[in-house]
């Protein structure tokens, strides 16, 4: 039974293939998806595809398309291999059509950089990616939207300090990052240690190497450490280990603080009664209780066209992802064809609206999506869009929102992101955009 | 003041981790020392056996009847391998079997997703892993049960291989391959019930590992943690496994804690395969591996 189901699936995602493989009609905008729905990362990869293809659908079924304009794509397997993933823009990147890239994948992002600004067609890295392309000054084409690794870092002390009862609270504290041993990893060493210094909570940062499936000494060096909060910025295997770890040499769980790639069900479901208490960072919260949710329950998965094979997976944290990522990249078209009319668009123009991708909460709210995400304001030199992060809590069998939506301290990221953002622009011989450089190319 | 108490209690935590990767360095052991095949699969095979486990109890089979169908399940599977791809290969270069146990292990992480599915699971086997302390150090109940599983499938090995007709054609085919044929014992037998053996050892380190990681892809990377514990104790020996296992553990552990600072942390991956080669150069076959004689 199972493997006729895997048959059929196989068989429904060829036939969808050749379709969206059909030219492209006057009014269709196209998606390349890179996605990974085998392989190690394929959990994760099934959930954010799978919400986000529900959403387009959505779209397409109650809507009919964005103002007319029919939402279409295409699946290429990367199994999150950056080769793949470079192999799969190459095939799909002519397509007529294409509205942005959205890979979920730091490794196929960074390689894609270049080839998408001389294309100039969007990418979009929500939540994760390169930290400097925030500067769309340097970075026209890249929109690491909602959040960005150093105001996760942000984020993350200002929750801690919100627990200890304000930031001055924090002095004398002691605060140990737990990092995954690669370059994702070791990003915000720098931001940890500069908010160390403006907070005065003692500061330790240890290394678990990938994969993570063995961290005693580490968790040991933590106990005698006597941390007060480990934030765990994990990766994969390494975060039910983590917690199971935690457990093993005594440290309570409700004072970890997950990351945000430490914050799904695939986190915590391997780690037992462990992870019970542990807390974790999200741009979006988890549930299926949203207006949004429910209509793609009874318009989408009601008329058999749902995209998770397991419906129990609607409403966890990667399809929701998948489901807000899905909502921005629509919005960004609905925008964009408010001056370029309603119609295929360039990826230019499709950059110009991801530019202009302002949603307040009563916008969210009319989307349906009030409480699942708080609202993001993209402009031309902000590519990040200010999103507000908030905490979530496991009790043994789903997410429980515990915070309420914290501002990450931008003004302080800021000219660390400049910094970075110039230093790429002269290694890269790019000139740096003003304002006056936006217009859409002919 | 140097902190004793701590040092024990890293070195505790090491050897009883090293437990746990001998559990996965026997099964390569085994195989290795009837065929001359260094089976890379055998990660793949960890994974496949706690995958089917797993998911035959989300499926509303009970705990042993679970435990029994996925024993029968990698019994099939180490006959189909043996019939499939290794008989095939008799007289084969060590290199071709080594490759093709190396695409093996690709064809059985397909098909355990493809069956199962790609979603992570948690296993709970019913043992709670509050830690308990004992003059100030704290162990863990988890892994002390490991190590007791542990023993008990060494010492059933031991028992197997010394007092049963097919565990005295195992040894035999070991020592030498050709005069086993010549006295009459069928080497394709012997080789189906080798990779038996190595099954069930899989499915048991598939479940403890499953239980302490979570049943996902990764598991099958844990046989990485087995080949410096090979490389120490010997391809050959099981009681190497162990020795190896439990030097690897607690060198890796005491290399992070007391070593890492030096190098920025995060050593103790590649401590454990500079220790690894060292007893490469100085002891080619490992701290009980048997010598290789050749006439040239």
């Amino acid at each position: 039974m199972l493997l006729s189901r895997s048959l059929r699936t196989a068989a429904l995602a060829a036939a969808i293939a050749i379709g969206a493989a059909l030219p492209v009609h006057a009014d269709e905008q196209f998606f390349p998806l890179q996605s990974y729905r085998v392989g190690p990362y394929a959990a994760g990869g099934t959930g954010f595809f799978g919400g986000f293809i529900d959403y387009l659908n959505l779209i397409n079924i109650r809507d009919g398309g964005v103002n007319g304009v029919k939402l279409t794509w295409e699946e290429g397997e990367t199994q999150y291999e950056v080769e793949r993933g470079v192999e799969v823009y190459e095939r799909l990147k002519n397509h007529p059509g294409v509205a942005a890239w959205n890979p979920l994948s730091v490794g196929i992002a960074y390689a894609m950089i270049d080839r998408i600004t001389k294309d100039k067609v969007p990418l979009i890295t929500i939540n994760h990616g390169r930290t400097d392309s925030t500067d769309g000054r340097v970075f026209p084409y890249v929109f690491p939207l909602l959040l960005n690794p150093y105001s996760e870092t942000s984020g993350i002390v200002n929750y801690i300090a919100t627990r200890e009862g304000g930031t001055n609270k924090l002095k004398g504290k002691k605060i140990v990052v737990l990092y995954h041993g690669s370059p994702y990893g070791k990003e915000t060493i720098p931001i940890y240690q500069l908010l160390a210094d403006k907070y005065g909570f003692s500061l330790e940062q240890i290394e678990v190497p990938h994969p993570g499936n063995e961290q005693q000494s580490q968790w040991l060096s933590i106990r005698r450490a006597k941390a007060d909060y480990v934030v765990l910025r994990g990766w994969g295997v390494m975060n039910p280990v983590a917690l199971k770890t935690a457990q093993k040499v005594g440290f309570p769980v409700d004072h970890i603080i997950g990351n945000v790639w430490s914050n799904s069900e695939e986190d915590v479901i391997p780690a037992g009664d462990a992870a019970k208490g542990y807390v974790a960072i999200t741009t979006q919260a988890s549930g299926a209780e949203y207006p949004v949710l429910q209509e793609i329950i009874k318009t989408v998965y009601g008329a058999g066209k749902g995209n998770l094979d397991d419906k129990k997976r609607i409403g966890s944290v990667y399809h929701n992802l998948g489901i807000v990522n899905g909502i921005l990249n629509v919005e960004a078209i609905r925008i964009a064809q408010q001056k370029f009319g309603k119609r295929t668009l360039t990826g230019d123009e499709v950059r110009l609206g991801f530019e202009h991708l302002q949603l307040d909460p009563a916008r969210v709210e009319a989307l349906g999506a009030k409480g699942l995400f708080h609202s993001i304001n993209v402009t031309w030199d902000n590519h990040e869009g200010d999103g507000r992060v908030t905490f979530q809590q496991w009790d043994g069998t789903k997410w429980k929102v515990v915070s309420d939506w914290i501002a990450p301290d931008w003004a302080s990221l800021r000219p660390i992101i400049e910094k970075s953002a110039a230093a790429y622009a002269a290694e890269h011989n790019i000139k740096i955009r003003t304002s006056d450089d936006t217009a859409v190319s002919q | 003041m140097f902190d004793y108490q701590f040092f024990i209690e890293v070195l505790v935590g090491g050897l009883l981790s090293g437990v746990m990767y001998s559990l996965v360095a026997i099964g390569f052991v085994l195989i290795y020392k009837t065929s001359g095949v260094l089976n890379f699969a055998q990660g793949a095979m960890l994974l496949f056996a706690a995958l089917t486990f797993v998911s035959l109890v989300e499926r509303g089979v009970p705990f042993w009847l679970g435990a029994g169908v996925t024993l029968v399940i990698m019994v099939a599977l180490g006959v189909t391998v043996e019939r499939v791809v290794l008989r095939p290969l008799v007289n084969q270069s060590p290199m071709t079997l080594f490759m093709a146990t190396l695409g093996l292990s690709y064809v059985i992480e397909g098909a355990a997703q493809l069956l199962w599915g790609t979603q992570v699971h948690g296993l709970d086997l019913g043992i709670n892993d509050i830690p308990f302390e004992v003059g100030g150090v704290l162990i863990s109940q988890f892994d002390l049960f490991a190590a007791v599983i542990a023993g008990a499938l060494v010492t059933a090995f031991a028992l197997f291989f010394r007092y049963t007709r097919t565990g005295l054609a195992f040894r035999a085919v070991a020592d030498d391959q050709f005069a086993a044929l010549a006295v009459g014992l069928r080497l394709s037998r012997v080789w189906a019930a080798v990779w038996t053996a190595a099954g069930i050892v899989a499915l048991v380190a598939g479940l403890l590992w499953g239980a302490r990681l979570g049943v996902q892809f990764s598991l099958s990377l844990v046989v990485l943690k087995a080949l410096p514990v090979l490389v120490l104790g010997g391809f050959d020996s099981v009681a190497g496994a162990i020795v190896g296992g439990l030097l690897i553990g607690a060198i890796e552990k005491l290399a992070e804690v007391y070593v890492g600072p030096l190098f920025g942390g995060g050593i103790e991956v590649w401590a454990a395969y500079v220790v690894a080669l060292a007893f490469l150069l100085l002891r080619p076959s490992g701290l009980f591996g048997q010598k290789l004689v050749e006439r040239v």
